[in-house]
């Protein structure tokens, strides 16, 4: 099989969380660990979270 | 207004192109780098063969141009911005509050920014009548989130441990009755980590953030009790409660500043302790103040990043694995966008409680008067028009953050650091900017090297 040029390493789906997304139930980022900076992107969601559990 | 946007870099030997908008991101070959930089520069299809065929095999930039074509089509390179409409409804639903149970503090580090603890006014205690009514005010004010959070923070909260046990105690008790599940996160510096304590913590599932700022010499320079430096009263007691919650929900929490821009060696020394999750943050500072990092310090704190991004790959699967708060990331998808455009929090769904029951937008705001939200002996209610002024800060109304590539992996920055710096909420500060996209470039790669493995 041909390499492909261009690699996709991961499916997020940002868009689609625009609709189903916002339950607000995720930890606020800054009670985790920095108190003095802010970064989202590696907070947990909660509803995905939950859903691994079950 | 920004439509497409993708941004383009070279991490190690990898060329990585993360489409903005989707949040997809990509490792291309060479060939694939030159055809998206050429569309990027408004260049179309045809010209692109043309430029390139001289050069190129045709028939490979023709199968980048195909494989591109079907990533627009699935709306994963140039794809549009579709959040530009999106604001933030008023909800009025605070579910996180910062308890500053201690204004006081029983070290006295050079580079506090609550000023020794009291965060410029006088050193206090939180009574219990205040604690209850947070507790109260978070319940009143959650509305539907089943979810909602404490932060034990001071000061040094351990000063009032008692209070933080009865807090818990009264928590507990309310939850069920109100149909909440309360977290609790507690920071301390690790003076009155004792045995006792250490069980409480790990028995009421606490999740815990240790300060420690790394190898002796720097963490004693500036973290210092009694006149001497803590990291050999701290670091045994971080060890031992560590092993005790089986590394379960911790952090140790450094500070690098100008005196050690070596912090990978910091890290290093952290990981060799055997903690395995731990965060370095950059000062707050003011610029004039010696240690207070400057923009000249930006490419050796770059360096540093991109060695700690190589101590990650080298520990990677060994006994000195560890995580790096900053480079964690869920690329398959982690928090909604919604989340990713209103940030930090602060002022919404997230404020803080001094120990005389003021309410302030964050930790960062307390005692700054203009931004005094009310104070729970009051009533269990809060100044509206200051929610709705943090409301509308979201990425898409500050200029900076909506033309930049990082927008929704870094939430917009931190709403303190801006007024801080800046004196305006909507301009972020930009040191901290360009230190979070390096944190975020090296995290990204660290990414697409797991997945190429």
């Amino acid at each position: 099989m041909e390499q492909r040029h261009i690699k996709t390493i991961n499916l997020m789906d940002l868009k689609a969380s625009l609709h189903k997304g916002g339950c607000g139930e995720c930890q606020t980022s800054c009670q985790s660990a920095c108190k003095t900076s802010c970064t989202v992107g590696n907070q947990i969601c909660q509803k995905e979270n939950n859903e691994q559990k079950k | 207004m920004p439509g497409p946007m993708v941004h383009k870099y070279k991490f190690n030997n990898l060329n990585i192109v993360l489409d903005v908008n989707s949040g997809a991101v990509h490792v291309v070959s060479g060939l694939g780098w030159i055809i998206i930089d050429l569309m990027e520069k408004g260049h179309k299809e045809e010209e692109i063969q043309e430029k390139l065929n001289s050069n190129y095999d045709s028939r490979e930039v023709i199968r980048v141009l195909q494989e591109i074509k079907e990533l627009k089509e699935r709306e994963l390179l140039f794809s549009e911005d579709y959040t530009q409409d999106y604001s933030r409804p008023p909800e009025h639903i605070v579910k996180a509050l910062c308890f500053h149970v201690a204004h006081d503090c029983n070290m006295t580090c050079s580079y506090c920014f609550a000023g020794k603890g009291a965060f410029g006014g006088i050193k206090s205690k939180m009574s219990r009548e205040v604690a209850f009514k947070g507790i109260d005010f978070l319940i009143e004010n959650s509305g539907s989130r089943k979810n909602c959070e404490i932060d034990f923070f001071g000061g040094e909260p351990l000063l009032n441990f008692s209070l933080v046990r009865e807090t818990v105690e009264y928590a507990r008790k309310r939850e069920k009755e109100a149909g909440k599940e309360f977290n609790f996160t507690l920071t301390t510096n690790g003076v009155l980590l004792e045995k006792e304590v250490m069980d409480y913590l790990n028995e009421e599932g606490f999740s815990v953030v240790l300060s420690l700022d790394g190898r002796r010499e720097i963490n004693d320079r500036v973290r210092t009790l009694g006149g001497k430096g803590s990291y050999d009263y701290v670091v045994p007691k971080y060890l031992s409660f560590i092993e005790k919650r089986e590394h379960k929900d911790y952090f140790i929490r450094g500070t690098y500043t100008r005196h050690n821009l070596d912090f990978s060696e910091d890290l290093k020394h952290l990981v060799n302790l055997g903690f395995k999750s731990i965060s370095l943050e950059p000062v707050v500072a003011s610029p004039e103040l010696p240690y207070a990092l400057q923009e000249e310090d930006l490419p050796i704190t770059y360096q540093q990043y991109d060695k700690i991004a190589d101590l990650c790959q080298q520990f990677s699967s060994t006994s000195k694995s560890f995580s790096f708060f900053h480079f964690n990331l869920d690329l398959s998808q982690g928090p909604c966008i919604k989340k990713r455009l209103s940030g930090c929090g602060a002022g919404t769904e997230y404020l803080a409680l001094s120990p005389e029951g003021d309410l302030y937008p964050c930790h960062q705001f307390v005692g700054k008067q203009e931004f005094l939200m009310g104070n729970v002996l009051q009533d269990l209610c809060y100044d509206h028009s200051l929610y709705n002024k943090f409301l509308k800060v979201d990425i898409n109304s500050k200029e900076d953050c909506r033309r930049c590539w990082a927008k929704f992996f870094c939430g917009g920055g931190c709403h303190a650091n801006a007024y801080n710096f800046n004196s305006d909420l909507y301009r972020p500060y930009g040191l901290g900017c360009n230190l979070e996209k390096k944190r975020l470039e090296c995290a990204l790669g660290l990414q697409a090297y797991s997945y190429l493995d």
